[in-house]
């Protein structure tokens, strides 16, 4: 099991958290239909170190940015967004 | 002769093992090894000489008409029948591994049309015909027994759904129907169809063309069949980088040297991402892994594949007695092929809800492979914004029964410039329309 080290509960399992995909910068402005699905439906998919956000759904419930690496699953930063 | 399979089948013996038109027939030198049959065989075992490979090495060359990235069944299949239904054979398949490394080989095999999108459903169909007639086409038994395919519905949701499925799949001249708890003890004796089960079962859908084939023999029959043609399958060459000038592709990298090409088709599953950057060519994918695993080979006792959406499982036995479980993918993107305990606790518990009978079978191997998701659970299949570089990916869950189809399909696309009307929904500019496909029909996805 992917153990995340939640800066607020601790070390727990990754079953605690959901994953909501890797960070992509919304769309500035009012998008273009086209623009907005392209936000919605498009991401990058690189193997190696990704910025993601989780979210600590069985704990704290609060949205974590995590530094990952996707084909070691070592993780290397993890912050809660906004702050503590 | 009676029914309308029998009959196909004896066609399909007496058109001979290899299709095509006559002049691609002439065309095509003998695969090497010669045919297979129960003579050659005989031959061999008096003989004791060795069989020899049946698909050679060659020396990559400076410049090909197609180059193919990704030596699986979807690579191999595309390359078959770009050189059996339109003559082009001076291909080259790039393979980082071995043909067959990667998804081809690490799927549960499973073969079905009963899709819920009329679209899907159309699709999947021309793949299990295929299939139907795959040994004989290609001189290579694949193994694909259609002892049927049966999924179950725990709860009145997913009743409703299969109910909607089993609808549009008769609309659609598939075998496909729902039935009761009772029909599916005769079917599946030692399945616990009691209503004092953990998740209840309230009925079934059942697909009798479904089955299961042994998906090596696929891979390795399609590269049989595409080597005899004279496509080169060049096995440890990398791909790392495609050159595109002007917005046509002109040639690709790879760490074996430089080749020149018009044409690139990426057929390259989990890593389809990564491919389609290197044309420019963004695409709504993230990859996960599917986790799968098997038991001990035991006395064949499961006839049909059984199948649980509520439960994330689905079950066969292979002809050499090995169960075969497979589940969702993991809830997280990665791209790591490593088992998980956790995985393995959570499929047994699942598994022995359905039929405790198995508590004391044991798992003798795990695995993952790679799948490239999109967003609405269909294929991305058709050519790109880049002149001369065409997609085959998004196969997530399902691209193991499509092979055969979607390297037929992606040929006629390759060779004719033309989108066939089986493939039409399946194009990548449908995301930024919003015509999405929504298959909620496909594996791994809750009802």
């Amino acid at each position: 099991m992917l153990v995340i080290e939640c800066p607020w509960c601790g070390p727990r399992n990754s079953s605690e958290f959901s994953f909501s995909g890797t960070k992509k910068p919304r769309p500035t402005g009012p998008p273009t239909p086209a623009q907005w699905r392209r936000y919605l439906y498009e991401q990058d998919n690189l193997a190696g170190l990704t910025r993601e956000r989780w979210f600590h759904v069985d704990g704290c419930r609060r949205f974590l940015d995590i530094e990952r690496h996707n084909v070691t699953n070592q993780i290397n930063q993890i912050e809660i967004v906004g702050g503590r | 002769m009676n029914s309308p399979w029998a009959r196909r089948r004896f066609l399909n013996r007496k058109r001979g093992s290899f299709g095509g038109t006559p002049e691609v027939r002439r065309l095509r030198r003998r695969p090497a090894g010669g045919k297979f049959s129960a003579l050659s065989l005989l031959r061999r075992g008096i003989s004791g000489e060795d069989w020899p490979r049946v698909w050679r090495r060659h020396e990559l060359a400076e410049s090909y008409d197609v180059v193919i990235v990704g030596g699986g069944l979807h690579g191999l299949a595309t390359a078959h029948y770009l050189a059996q239904n339109h003559g082009i054979t001076n291909v080259g398949v790039l393979e980082k591994s071995y043909i067959g490394s990667g998804a081809s080989g690490r799927n549960t095999a499973i073969v079905r049309s009963n899709y819920l999108t009329p679209e899907g459903v159309a699709f999947y169909d021309r793949s299990v015909r295929l299939f139907e007639n795959l040994s004989a086409d290609l001189n290579f038994n694949i193994m694909f027994e259609q002892r049927g395919h049966l999924t179950l519905a725990h709860s009145d949701a997913s009743l409703r759904t299969m109910r909607w499925r089993a609808e549009v799949n008769k609309v659609h001249g598939i075998d496909s129907e729902v039935i009761g708890p009772d029909e599916i003890r005769k079917l599946v004796p030692f399945m616990d169809v009691s209503l004092d089960a953990r998740y209840p079962i309230l009925g079934a859908l059942w697909h009798p063309p479904g089955g299961i084939a042994r998906h090596d023999a696929v891979v390795w029959a399609y590269a049989r069949a595409a080597d005899a043609a004279g496509v080169h399958i060049h096995m440890n060459t990398e791909v790392t980088g495609i050159d595109v000038e002007r917005g046509k592709v002109t040639g690709v990298r790879t760490s074996a040297g430089r080749i020149s090409t018009p044409i690139v088709v990426n057929c390259t599953a989990g890593w389809s991402s990564i491919i389609s950057d290197m044309a420019g060519v963004k695409m709504p994918i993230h990859t996960r892994p599917l986790q799968a695993a098997v038991t001990e080979p035991v006395k064949s006792f499961l006839d049909p594949v059984v199948v649980s959406g509520s439960l994330h499982v689905y079950i066969s036995q292979t002809a050499r007695g090995e169960l075969v479980f497979g589940a969702a993918t993991d809830p997280y993107a990665s791209y790591s092929t490593r088992g998980s305990l956790e995985f393995i606790e959570g499929l047994a518990g699942h598994v022995l809800a359905l039929m405790p009978a198995l508590s004391k079978m044991r798992i003798l191997r795990q695995w993952a492979g790679l799948c490239d998701m999109t967003p609405d659970f269909s294929p991305i299949i058709g050519p790109t914004h880049v002149d001369g570089f065409y997609v085959d990916v998004g196969w997530g869950t399902y691209g193991f029964k499509a092979g055969p189809v979607a390297g037929e399909q992606i040929a006629e696309v390759v060779a004719t410039g033309t989108i066939p009307e089986l493939i039409a929904p399946f194009q990548l500019d449908r995301f930024e329309k919003g015509a999405l496909t929504g298959e909620k029909g496909a594996a791994a996805v809750g009802h």
